[in-house]
């Protein structure tokens, strides 16, 4: 847990107690906190863990007792063979890693070409369209859903290029909906970068292109890897972008699965809960081993 | 990690590199267009050109969500006054979709506010607050469907699955339908809700605790503050700012909560769980109303021009735009 104390917190800055009676006279004071502390870490865990016991234990067992009368455990992994082979959750979860690369790597790009511009080339109303970007955070992923699905379906009938059928339509969503916070985040990181440093480039003849890959990227490398994480996590635990913009049903991802696993399969729940941590996986991997940009990509996100 | 990728932390570093004006006798340079164009075009098509158009749609019946017959006010009209699952002020408690993004607006808002900011001091005087943090921010990286499907189990209501009914029949009560009950289930979403968002706010609370000069405090139980009073006349003050902040970032996430419904009732049971954008989903697509869908789409817009505004005005005042 080193890792996370220096993500989560600063040093806790106390007096070391001096004899053993202080000792135990702080730890007594303390008490109702540390009991507080223990019932908010309970509520914060037991859900899960119930249901990660759950997802190992035999079905017939799941239907006739608890998972928390822990004397009777077994333990079994045929609900995760199961559901990944029999149910098919193994090509959601592929279709979860092709929707999920894509929308972040392309969004990555575009926002710092854009926020490039925005932080270091002069154009015409350069600050008028920044606010207007700004403006865009807000917008609701709603007020697409029905222009962008008309304009591809006809797009789709006149040309046969079928973006509603593969995953074109969902990688441009998500790449456009992760535009606005992209070019805000980037763009300010990008402006603190020295001036010097850009100007002598562009004295010794470098080009945009050559000042951006050689110099801006490589020094923004934190806000870009924040802003990545964020993004691929996103997209990787969304449902509702899935619901309209895949409209193949070989195409789903984990998400869109599993959520017709809960409302169609009259909860089996041995299914349910392997397929719930299959999709936890990733996103608790990245969460344990780069805590750090993650929940800085989240704090950052919070204007999203 | 040197450099935090925050709005806040870049606050007054504007350097005036990015400040330079243009001038009127340069236009867009080649550089510029390249740099530019794709995101442009993105933003244009999926931003821009929908807003127009689902404004326009909502003043439309809208069949096929193509332009089919103007009909004016009709569709907000409908929505307000003929729509029991929309807005329902005729019994009391009123019901429908409007009606319960107000009560997640109220509870959930509040609710992740005071146990974040409870949880963050509670945390700060103890060694093992990070592993605290740590555990109140995991439900923050997994997926809402996830979280969806972890609650929809605790609120089971077979005693023999669901952890709660398990305790309410051991206290020697009958099982609650959680889920099933209208009167009900609102509570039980927004409780999923609010444990899902505590971990974030616990984590910017507690990094705004931190900026508090410890002397204030001291000062404070040196004239004889009680616990209770420091907590009230201090601390709630000096985070009032982060805080303010925080309830907004809530608020868009009432405003654009989609995921947690659709998984656990599918705004069932009937339509007493239903929210905006639930509405809008299934108006338009399981529905075909598309002109009623984009009504409700403008609605959740027009809600989120205040929150537009005041983040342009709170990120003018710390100069990132």
């Amino acid at each position: 847990m080193a890792q996370q104390a220096d993500a989560l917190s600063g040093p806790a800055i106390q007096p070391a107690p001096r004899t053993l009676g202080e000792r135990i006279t702080r730890v007594l004071n303390k008490a109702p906190i540390h009991i507080a502390l223990a019932i908010v870490a309970l509520i914060w865990l037991l859900p899960t863990i119930g249901l990660l016991v759950t997802s190992f234990r035999p079905r017939t067992d799941i239907q006739n007792s608890g998972w928390w009368e822990i004397f009777q455990l077994r333990f079994t992994t045929q609900n995760y063979e199961q559901v990944l082979f029999s149910q098919g959750l193994v090509d959601a979860l592929i279709n979860t890693v092709w929707i999920s690369v894509p929308s972040t790597i392309i969004p990555l790009l575009l926002a710092c070409m854009a926020a490039y511009a925005f932080a270091w080339l002069r154009f015409p109303a350069r600050d008028w369209l920044f606010l207007l970007v700004v403006a865009m955070l807000m917008v609701p992923v709603q007020v697409a859903f029905i222009p962008v699905l008309t304009l591809f379906r006809i797009l789709d009938e006149q040309t046969g290029i079928g973006l509603l059928r593969g995953y074109g339509a969902v990688w441009l969503a998500h790449t456009a909906f992760a535009l606005p916070f992209g070019i805000f985040l980037l763009r300010n990181f990008f402006i603190t970068l020295p001036r010097d440093l850009i100007e002598a480039a562009r004295i010794d003849g470098a080009s945009d292109i050559g000042i951006f890959r050689t110099i801006v990227l490589p020094l923004s490398v934190p806000a870009i890897a924040a802003y990545g994480i964020f993004q691929f996590l996103w997209v990787w635990n969304d449902l509702l972008m899935a619901l309209v913009f895949v409209q193949d049903g070989d195409k789903w991802p984990l998400t869109r699965q599993i959520q017709s696993l809960l409302s169609f399969g009259g909860a089996e729940w041995h299914l349910l809960a392997a397929g719930a941590f299959i999709l936890m996986g990733v996103p608790l991997l990245v969460f344990f081993s780069l805590q750090r940009y993650f929940v800085q990509g989240l704090l950052a996100g919070s204007v999203k | 990690m040197t450099v935090a990728p925050q709005p806040i932390e870049v606050a007054g570093t504007t350097s005036a590199a990015g400040r330079g004006r243009w001038r009127p006798e340069s236009g867009f340079s080649r550089s510029a267009i390249v740099f530019l164009l794709p995101a442009a075009l993105l933003l244009i098509v999926f931003l821009v050109y929908p807003t127009i158009y689902t404004i326009l749609l909502s003043f439309n019946r809208g069949r096929r969500g193509e332009f089919t017959e103007w009909v004016g006010l009709r569709n907000y009209e409908q929505l307000f006054f003929r729509d029991p699952a929309f807005l329902d002020l005729s019994r009391f408690p009123p019901s429908g979709a409007l009606w319960n993004n107000v009560l997640w607006l109220v509870l959930y808002v509040s609710f992740v506010l005071f146990l974040g900011l409870v949880i963050a001091v509670m945390a700060g005087r103890v060694r093992y607050e990070a592993l605290i943090k740590a555990v109140v921010f995991l439900p923050m990286a997994i997926a809402a469907t996830a979280l969806a499907v972890i609650w929809t189990f605790v609120y089971s209501p077979d005693p023999d699955q669901g952890v709660l009914n398990a305790m309410v029949t051991a206290g020697g009560g009958d099982p609650i339908a959680w889920l099933g009950n209208p009167g009900i289930v609102n509570f039980a979403i927004i409780a999923v809700g609010v444990w899902g968002s505590v971990g974030f706010a616990t984590v910017i609370l507690s990094a705004a605790l931190k900026a508090i000069p410890t002397e204030i405090i001291e000062a404070a139980r040196v004239d004889g503050a009680s616990e209770r009073q420091i907590f009230r006349r201090i601390i709630v003050p000096m985070v009032s700012l982060p805080m303010s902040v925080l309830a907004v970032t809530l608020v868009v996430n009432v405003i654009k909560l989609f995921d947690l419904i659709f998984v656990m009732t599918a705004g069932g049971p009937g339509v007493s769980s239903r929210v905006l954008a639930f509405t809008m989903y299934s108006e338009a697509f399981q529905g075909g109303l598309f002109g009623k869908g984009a009504a409700v789409a403008v609605i959740m817009l027009l809600l989120l021009v205040p929150v537009m505004i005041f983040n342009i005005r709170r990120f003018r005042s710390e100069r990132v735009i």
